[in-house]
């Protein structure tokens, strides 16, 4: 069952750049479990798309089939959205994406959508630098079918089920940037302040920009032993840091130390701050963030923020060489050559 | 030479060429087709080729006829072997007063020897080795050679073979003079050591007023950009490959943006067949055109996506050149066996409109128009042509555009529209009774008309729900579409004989060629047919009369069961016993002969049933 929110709009609520309060930015009430971490993400995107002053109209939202992939019908209710089919929200956000690059396009997926069935999608839309901002919201089990593992779960993990998990975990962020993922950040969904400003960087990022946020199953892996509930990931957090995204108009007044923050500047202008805790990251490097993912796991942690970033990246639409204007938006006199060209054509069959 | 009893014939003959896979005779194969097409004369060469790059056999086959029949004919009246890995078996090929003509620079096994025909001795080895030092030139310059020799044993004109030359080597200039000396270098072996002609002539004609030769996959290619096509995504799969490289092949000469250089389409090769009709789906959602082109084992694997298509109601266009299955099957030869599968494909109650083009220049037309009908119906489009047509160069009528047509996006609102609206948007409402919704492209209004689209239920408004009546409510619809669309997709092609005859045959595609000329010879042993040619599912009510207006009704298709008969039955809820079907599945294109024996033994054997003894009359 899906029900939309009353309307009623208190005047002084805080509006951004377009006159929009937060309420512009909401979508259906959700129909997901009380306290399903996925909720806190949805609430976090429209955080983000707010203080972006982004029109909802201009985001599309993609997703692929699971309780995950069921948010985007919770945010964004002006926007367009697309529930694909399983694991295949990569292509249908692809060929968008294609049809016209002047919008903004949010995918959102869950671990077993993604490093299950979509693997194939998800490691192909990441090669082809498709600029788009997809989030994994990884509970490590199939919510929506029920809890069985997923393929992001620990090895000794315990679902509700008792069982523990005796498979090695895929690393989502690991993967990506292997594939050489131009923006890659791992995040926790009870975390607000630091996955709002992850989200607003990913957006704002030119090329395909992969947040992996832990996000538990209250219903079905949410118990002692599982290592995606809630208990156990606040116990092993560990951050990179605090980040600070400055969009592009704003004057960058933010004050940091040099040696403990770094600064990154995105294709747009915008930058991001990143005030390192472990300032063994070395935020261009993807080997520097590899081995301090794979560190922090051996010392049972989490290693959370932003990981990677390719400042350069060249996303696809530059890299094939299309229109600079959506392709959607031409029309007959742009794409149908006539039939005197027929003619020659025909001539030339002869 | 032998005496035999020689076929002779003027303008009507087979040729097959047994070829060794990946040694460029495919180019001098050509040129012989076009040459011929050049002095005016029918001509449909096939290619006949092994699922190998390298080193396999393979063939290659032209008919002319003055007739201007295009299907196969069967029999082979001449045959060039440049393969000896495949020489006894093309031996046996030859028809009896043919000639096989083969490379006599090694002695042949004169165990292969048959009297029944003539043996034609051509040294190509060995000229190419006495003329050419470099091994590739070797190889290449034979091709060229039996050509060149071909000329004086058949009376090709030899100036259309080096205006061939002249046009093949544009640009190239340096190589026109060499490939001429290799030709003349066949021609005059031949006519120094040969008696020309042989029985087995051409004669300049004036037949084919303005057609041209192209194969199907180009002329979908075209027919996509002339379509207004800007997306394409797609994985490589034998026969269709050649479609979207024909679409890039004319977008980049004829669709960059004159101002940035930049290019109006975009083609992403994807991972596997179910990323490319993801992509074509999400493109086509957000307001482009977009296609894919598969075979077989694509159609299966984009099967989920089709239906995602047909209930979120999303237009997709999908040609699908058909090969032999099930599963990999013969990959490189041709069949009619996707039928069912992309007509219901996808789970649940799932049915596709299906178009069937039978020449390169329906190809063109039917994918253009697939667009059209892709955006006014929203759902996917699947045209179903195979590798007969799709691979092989096909005399065709002329392509045209009529420079008056303009697309029909379908029922769309834009931004005004939606301001306007005092009601709210319902993605699903069938507003104007005939099924079809309106949709809104995302992005088009900050407030009005964005919807969330997906494959699950949902009520009018794309508000997920499990209501069962909101379901059924949706599903009847859909049906009610399914009707509209009737009456929109291309009519069947129906060719009554004169006074009109109690025998149809209902055909499609490539079975095309063959059920005309086999009609030709059942008329001439007494038995007329009507024939009617099915261009589209679901049926038009014009299909329905015609099985309903004749007694005896075969169906000719290229698969082993009878598929488009079965989707006739279901469709149209006839008796099965109606439709008696004639089936060949070999992996090679029917033949008319074939076709004749079928309904010629039916009707032979159903008039001992006095039942049915008028089939012959109405
Ligand atoms: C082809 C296909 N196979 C299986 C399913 C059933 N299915 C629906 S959701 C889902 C798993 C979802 O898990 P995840 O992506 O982790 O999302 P979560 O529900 O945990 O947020 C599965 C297997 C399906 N819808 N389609
Ligand atoms: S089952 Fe788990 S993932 Fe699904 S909504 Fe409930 S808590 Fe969230």
């Amino acid at each position: 069952m899906s029900y939309l929110k009353p309307s009623f709009r208190h005047p002084e609520l805080p509006v951004n750049d377009l006159g929009y309060t937060k309420k512009n930015y909401e979508g259906a009430i959700s129909t997901l479990c009380a306290g399903c971490g996925h909720d806190s993400i949805s609430g976090a995107i429209v955080q983000a798309i707010f203080e972006l002053s982004i029109a909802p109209h201009n985001v599309a939202k993609m997703s692929g089939i699971g309780c995950s992939s069921k948010t985007p019908t919770y945010f964004l209710g002006n926007s367009h959205g697309f529930n694909s089919v399983h694991g295949r929200m990569p292509s249908v956000a692809t060929g968008a994406n294609m049809a016209n690059r002047d919008m903004i396009y949010v995918g959102v997926s869950g671990d077993g959508d993604t490093a299950s069935i979509g693997m194939g999608q998800f490691t192909h839309a990441v090669r082809r630098n498709l600029n788009m901002m997809y989030i994994v919201e990884n509970n490590g089990c199939y919510g929506l079918t029920k809890g069985q593992d997923s393929a992001t779960s620990d090895i000794g993990s315990k679902s509700k089920k008792g069982e523990p998990n005796p498979f090695e975990p895929i690393d989502l962020a690991s993967m990506a940037l292997q594939l050489g993922a131009t923006f890659v950040a791992r995040s926790f969904s009870g975390d607000k302040e630091q996955l709002v400003p992850l989200i607003k960087a990913a957006i704002s990022h030119q090329g395909f920009a992969f947040i992996d946020v832990v996000s538990p199953c209250v219903t079905f892996n949410n118990n002692p032993g599982s290592t995606k509930g809630y208990e156990h990931v606040r116990d092993h957090l560990a951050a990179t840091g605090t980040v600070d995204f400055v969009p592009m108009k704003e004057e960058i007044t933010t004050s940091y130390h040099p040696g403990t923050s770094q600064e990154v500047t995105l294709h747009d202008g915008s930058v991001v701050h990143l005030h390192k805790a472990d300032d063994k990251l070395d935020i261009h490097s993807r080997r520097s963030a590899l081995g301090l993912i794979k560190d922090y796991k051996a010392n049972d942690q989490i290693l959370t923020g932003l990981l990677y970033m390719d400042p350069d990246s060249r996303e696809l639409h530059e890299t094939i060489e299309t229109s600079n204007k959506a392709l959607r938006s031409l029309g007959e006199a742009d794409l149908c050559p006539g039939n005197n060209v027929l003619k020659n054509i025909n001539e030339s069959l002869r | 030479m032998s005496k035999v009893d020689n076929i002779t014939s003027v303008n009507d003959l087979v040729i097959k060429f047994a070829n060794v896979n990946g040694t460029g005779s495919a180019s001098a194969n050509n040129m012989f087709a076009k040459a011929i097409f050049r002095m005016g004369l029918s001509v449909s060469p096939k290619n006949i080729f092994p699922s190998n790059i390298q080193g396999l056999p393979t063939w290659y086959e032209v008919r002319v006829s003055d007739k201007g029949y295009l299907g196969r004919r069967g029999g082979i009246d001449i045959m060039v072997c440049v393969n000896p890995q495949s020489m006894a078996k093309d031996i046996q090929e030859v028809s009896p007063g043919g000639y096989f003509i083969y490379d006599n620079t090694k002695p042949l096994d004169l165990r292969l020897l048959r009297n029944d025909i003539t043996f034609i001795g051509l040294p190509l080895t060995k000229i190419c080795l006495d003329e050419y030092k470099d091994a590739r030139q070797r190889q290449l310059f034979k091709n060229v050679i039996y050509v060149g020799a071909l000329a004086a044993l058949i009376n090709i004109e030899f100036d259309v073979l080096t205006g061939l030359i002249a046009d093949q080597f544009k640009g190239k200039e340096k190589l026109i003079a060499p490939n001429i000396h290799a030709m003349e270098l066949g021609f005059q072996y031949a006519q120094e050591n040969i008696q020309c002609p042989l029985g087995v002539t051409l004669e300049r004609r004036d037949n084919l007023g303005e057609k041209i030769l192209i194969d199907g996959n180009t002329a979908c290619g075209l027919g996509a950009v002339y379509g207004g096509a800007t997306m394409a995504g797609w994985y490589p799969i034998t026969p269709s490959t050649s479609v979207v490289e024909g679409f890039e092949k004319y977008c980049k000469r004829l669709r960059i943006d004159p101002g940035t250089g930049k290019k109006n389409y975009a083609i992403v090769q994807a991972e596997d067949e179910l990323a490319a009709i993801g992509m074509v789906i999400g493109a086509n959602w957000n307001g482009a055109r977009a296609f894919t082109a598969t075979s077989g084992p694509g159609i299966s694997l984009m099967s989920e996506f089709l239906g995602l298509a047909y209930f979120a109601e999303i237009p997709t266009v999908l040609i699908d050149v058909q090969r032999s299955g099930p599963s990999t099957g013969m990959p490189t030869r041709t069949q009619q066996s996707d039928v069912m599968a992309c007509a219901y494909a996808s789970h649940g109650d799932t049915k596709h409109v299906l178009v069937f083009p039978s020449t390169p220049k329906e190809c063109f037309d039917m994918t253009a128009e697939a667009f059209d009908l892709a955006d006014h119906l929203q759902t996917p489009i699947i045209m179903l042509t195979d590798l007969d047509l799709g691979m092989n160069d096909n005399m065709s009528d002329p392509l045209e555009w009529d420079d008056k047509r303009e697309y029909n996006r379908g029922k769309v609102f834009n931004a005004e529209q939606l301001e306007e609206m005092s009601e709210k948007f319902g993605r699903y409402l069938d507003v104007d009774g005939d099924g079809i919704p309106y949709r809104t492209y995302p992005g088009t209004h900050p407030t009005k008309g964005s919807f969330f689209t997906r494959g699950t239920s949902r009520d009018e408004y794309a508000v997920y729900t499990e209501d069962g009546s909101e379901y059924v409510k949706n599903m009847e619809r859909l049906l009610h579409k399914w009707e509209t669309a009737k009456g929109l997709v291309p009519k069947p092609e129906i060719i009554n004989c004169e006074g009109g005859s109690s025998v149809g045959i209902l055909h499609f595609g490539t079975s095309a060629d063959a059920t005309r000329e086999a009609s030709d010879y059942l008329a001439e042993s007494g038995i007329t047919v009507d024939t009617c040619r099915i261009r589209a599912f679901p049926f038009n009510q014009e299909i329905e009369d015609f099985v309903a207006n004749h007694e005896t009704v075969f169906v000719v298709e290229q698969n082993r069961d009878a598929q488009m008969r079965s989707l006739l039955v279901n469709d149209c809820d006839i008796d099965p016993k109606h439709l008696i079907p004639v089936l060949n599945y070999d992996g090679m294109p029917i033949t008319a002969r074939y076709i004749q024996e079928k309904v010629e033994s039916h009707i032979s054997g159903a008039k001992v049933t006095p039942l049915r003894s008028k089939t012959n009359k109405k």
